[in-house]
């Protein structure tokens, strides 16, 4: 039980004293989550988008297609990541295994269904009637998608936040495509999973907190981002 | 919305711009076994030669079966392996060559201090004792180095090796979280002496498990390196790894791991020809 307690003096202690190692992870696990979530964001607002907007047939399978995909284990896509990045794999030639990018494709692969889930789910429960009289107003094809995305801009919001969550936390892909190497490929959860093999709970539970620092501070930027618009 | 929309996209822009090598220099990739990075060797050993030759020597640390495959597809440079006869059937399928040995320790059965089953006994008697007696045994089951000598030790001691045995439990982990799971069930498990080191110095000195047996010729433990061929892979750094094969069999590295040391005694005993 004490490394518990152990654990919240020395996750300060990293933080405050500027440990080496800790910083690099910090600086691992930031750059490559904001990475794959600006990719997820950028290919998967507009499919969603479409996928809650418009009605089309087999709308209701494609939607089930995506809910079951949210559910993907990421030490699977880690595998199936690997399969392409090895040198031996289709994508071998651009050396990506072992690097933070690798470790983004496979990251991006888990955050995509989210956001398009979510998307969708944000655009579906805006209000319908809102429609009518932005058209009635004379509004374009343009400003009409322009002012429904808006309309649903808490609940892509809320995708987002939920998509960042589940790439910050995993360690299936970051093991598996990048290895764990120090000083580069080595994320928070990464180097909790050494830091519990090596028997150091203690730092385990620091390494932890820290990662809840980040989320932390990443929740408050957009909880002001949300009290202004 | 507008500026939302930019901003978010100037800051894809910024990041799809960061280099996808950050590889400045000289670099080796190597894949090795959890026991010679969860001792903390290698956190003390690759600044030493990064120092003596300027090659930064990057590592991903799995079991021996997970290195052996990442040589054999290419991903690495080098490894640091230690299942001798794996090691060499990976070297006569021609995915790697110039297969130096390094330096050794020895496995050894450790268990509940207050035991009187095995202690002392020779291996081949000490697993008949267990098997006997049901005593819970835990197993890495992970197709490591440690995973493979162990079940030829019960192939050797004449027993079929355990696998639904309510006895016999497998972690499928570390050997650190191993040695763990049998402290919370009070079982034996077999371990390289390294970690168990790691694991006395981690209790503070004071382990619930202790050494039962040990000092058996069967039970040593040897660690090599082997070079990727580069005739299997193109790719592979050879000339980088001549050099660092060169200064871990060379006479300062080897003084190097003789001098590591937990709680006053060494871990690895360097025995490169």
């Amino acid at each position: 039980m004490e490394f518990l307690s152990n654990g919240f003096v020395q996750a300060f202690h990293l933080l405050w004293s500027g440990n080496a190692e800790t910083y690099s992870a910090i600086w691992a696990t930031v750059m490559v989550s904001s990475y794959s979530i600006c990719c997820s964001l950028i290919a998967g607002i507009p499919l969603g988008f479409c996928l809650g907007y418009f009605n089309f047939r087999g709308k209701k399978s494609v939607r089930t297609v995506v809910d079951t995909l949210m559910a993907l284990p990421t030490v699977f896509i880690g595998l199936i990541v690997y399969a392409f990045l090895t040198r031996r794999g289709p994508l071998g030639d651009f050396s990506l295994l072992f690097t933070l990018p690798g470790i983004a494709i496979g990251q991006t692969i888990l955050a995509l269904p989210i956001v398009i889930g979510l998307s969708a789910t944000a655009i579906e429960s805006t209000d319908k009637k809102l429609r009518t009289a932005i058209i009635s107003m004379g509004a374009n094809r343009q400003q009409l998608f322009m002012s429904s995305l808006w309309e649903a801009r808490h609940g892509l919001l809320a995708g987002a936040i939920a998509a960042y969550g589940r790439v910050m936390t995993e360690v299936g892909i970051s093991m598996m495509v990048g290895g764990n190497i120090k000083w580069h490929t080595r994320t928070i959860t990464t180097a909790i999973a050494l830091e519990t093999n090596k028997g150091q709970f203690g730092m385990g539970v620091a390494l932890g907190l820290v990662l809840l620092t980040i989320a932390f501070c990443v929740n408050v930027s957009v909880s002001f981002l949300r009290r202004r618009y | 919305m507008k500026k939302a929309l930019s901003a978010l996209i100037g800051l894809a822009v910024i990041i799809c711009s960061m280099p996808i090598n950050t590889i400045a220099g000289d670099a080796l990739m190597m894949a090795t076994t959890t026991s010679t990075d969860n001792t903390g060797l290698l956190d003390y050993l690759m600044p030493e030669f990064q120092a003596a030759t300027g090659i930064e020597i990057k590592w991903t640390a799995t079991g021996t079966g997970k290195a052996l495959k990442l040589g054999e597809n290419c991903d690495v440079d080098i490894l640091i392996v230690h299942a001798p006869s794996a090691e060499k059937k990976f070297v006569n399928a021609g995915f790697g060559k110039d297969r130096r040995e390094i330096m050794y320790n020895d496995f050894v059965i450790i268990g509940p201090a207050a035991d009187i089953l095995i202690k002392g006994k020779p291996i081949t008697e000490a697993l008949k004792a267990i098997k006997a007696n049901q005593a819970l045994f835990v197993s890495r089951g992970d197709n490591s180095g440690t995973n493979k000598k162990e079940i030829s030790l019960w192939r050797a001691a004449g027993l079929p090796v355990p696998e639904k045995e309510k006895w016999y439990v497998q972690t499928g982990q570390g050997m650190l979280t191993t040695i763990n799971v049998a402290a919370e069930r009070n079982g034996y498990t077999m371990t390289d002496r390294g970690t168990y080191i790691k694991y006395e110095d981690n209790m503070g000195g004071k382990p619930p498990l202790k050494i039962l047996v040990e000092g058996d010729a069967v039970l040593l433990n040897q660690y090599s390196v082997i070079a990727i061929d580069t005739a299997h892979c193109p790719n592979a750094e050879y000339v980088l790894v001549k050099k660092f094969t060169a200064w871990i069999t060379g006479a300062e590295a080897q003084q190097l791991i003789k001098d590591f040391k937990l709680l006053g005694k060494p871990l690895f005993s360097p025995n490169a020809q």
